[in-house]
């Protein structure tokens, strides 16, 4: 690579995680750069993440009112394109309640914001985040939110499981899912979906927050080279120097 | 003129209300041992300008749809009425 990718991480008034974003690419060699919701150019970005956080402070509902900041119009052109688009944890609840990723994250079931290392079982390594991954494997890495119980109706669930769309699980440290390795009350317990055609991954666990054995764990990592791989093989992406 | 809106956004029937159960938990624990269900919800006053009833129902319905209530999980319904003027000084 002649040039690490460019990141391009959103930050909206209330965002928490972009800085464990920043930090995690400057390991990895990437060019990341902070955009603030109001701009509306990503520049030559290969890929968006969104952050966790509060953003707008969670008022109304969570994501309710960034999806209408500025950044957002162009997060939702690049994604359907066909760029990568990661939304972790407030950036799940964001890609929700633009319509970018369908259903919702509703309050905990116990009312607690939850803040752990939690299991996840790989359910299908569909799209561009998730190559280095397969079925079965299990990650550990943090969660912490205290509105994570992911919701769809009955038709939206079976159309994501049918459709390989459902990607990840919460589980317990086998790989196996129980109500009781369910940390918020999700359906099904699901805790990462993809859109149809892959580029958009929204999961509420952190990936950044375990890219470095010094904080616990390097999970997250595997998502990360998963982006690097893909764009190593997209042609557009090399001809502008990666 | 200017119109009031209460707007109320409630969970969809079935969604589970983690809230609601609780709130009931508390009534019961006080000694209202007859409740059953709760469900929580927000309550949203609106005060704005729409030239008539019609124009001001739409404006609400418009509202909802676009940023007060998400569909996947909420329905929303309201009361709208002329909001009166505050009475002057002398009349007060």
């Amino acid at each position: 690579m002649s040039r690490g990718p460019r990141i391009a991480v959103a930050v909206f008034p209330g965002t928490w995680s972009e800085r464990d974003f920043a930090h995690v690419g400057a390991l990895l060699g990437w060019e990341v750069r902070l955009v603030w919701h109001t701009e509306t150019d990503l520049g030559s970005a290969d890929a968006v993440v969104l952050p966790g956080g509060f953003a707008h402070g969670d008022h109304l509902r969570t994501g309710a009112i960034a999806r209408f900041s500025p950044v957002m119009r162009a997060v939702t052109e690049f994604a359907a394109e066909g760029g990568p688009v990661l939304g972790s944890c407030n950036g799940f609840q964001i890609l929700c309640e633009a319509g970018i990723l369908p259903g919702v994250l509703l309050r905990n079931d116990h009312l607690a914001f939850r803040c752990d290392w939690q299991a996840l079982r790989v359910e299908s390594a569909a799209g561009t985040w998730l190559e280095e991954l397969a079925a079965g494997d299990v990650l550990r890495l943090p969660i912490s939110h205290g509105q994570g119980r992911y919701y769809a109706d009955a038709a939206t669930l079976d159309e994501l499981e049918r459709s390989g769309r459902v990607v990840m699980r919460y589980a317990d440290e086998a790989g196996r899912v129980s109500d009781e390795a369910n940390p918020n009350g999700s359906l099904r317990s699901i805790a990462g979906i993809v859109n149809e055609r892959g580029n958009v991954l929204g999961m509420m666990p952190h990936p950044e927050r375990a890219s470095e054995a010094e904080v616990g764990g390097t999970d997250g990592l595997r998502l990360f080279r998963s982006l690097e791989r893909w764009l190593t093989a997209q042609p557009a992406v090399a001809e502008r120097g990666l | 003129m200017r119109w009031l809106a209460e707007v109320h956004v409630r969970l969809r029937p079935g969604i589970a209300d983690p809230e609601g159960q609780t709130i009931a938990g508390g009534l019961r624990s006080l000694g209202f041992d007859s409740v059953g269900e709760v469900r929580a919800g927000k309550l949203l006053r609106l005060s704005f300008e729409a030239a008539d009833r019609e124009a001001a129902e739409g404006a609400v319905s418009s509202m909802c749809r676009q940023l007060l209530a998400n569909p996947v999980m909420e329905t929303a319904d309201w009361e709208l009425r002329a909001d009166e003027e505050p009475p002057d000084e002398e009349e007060a």
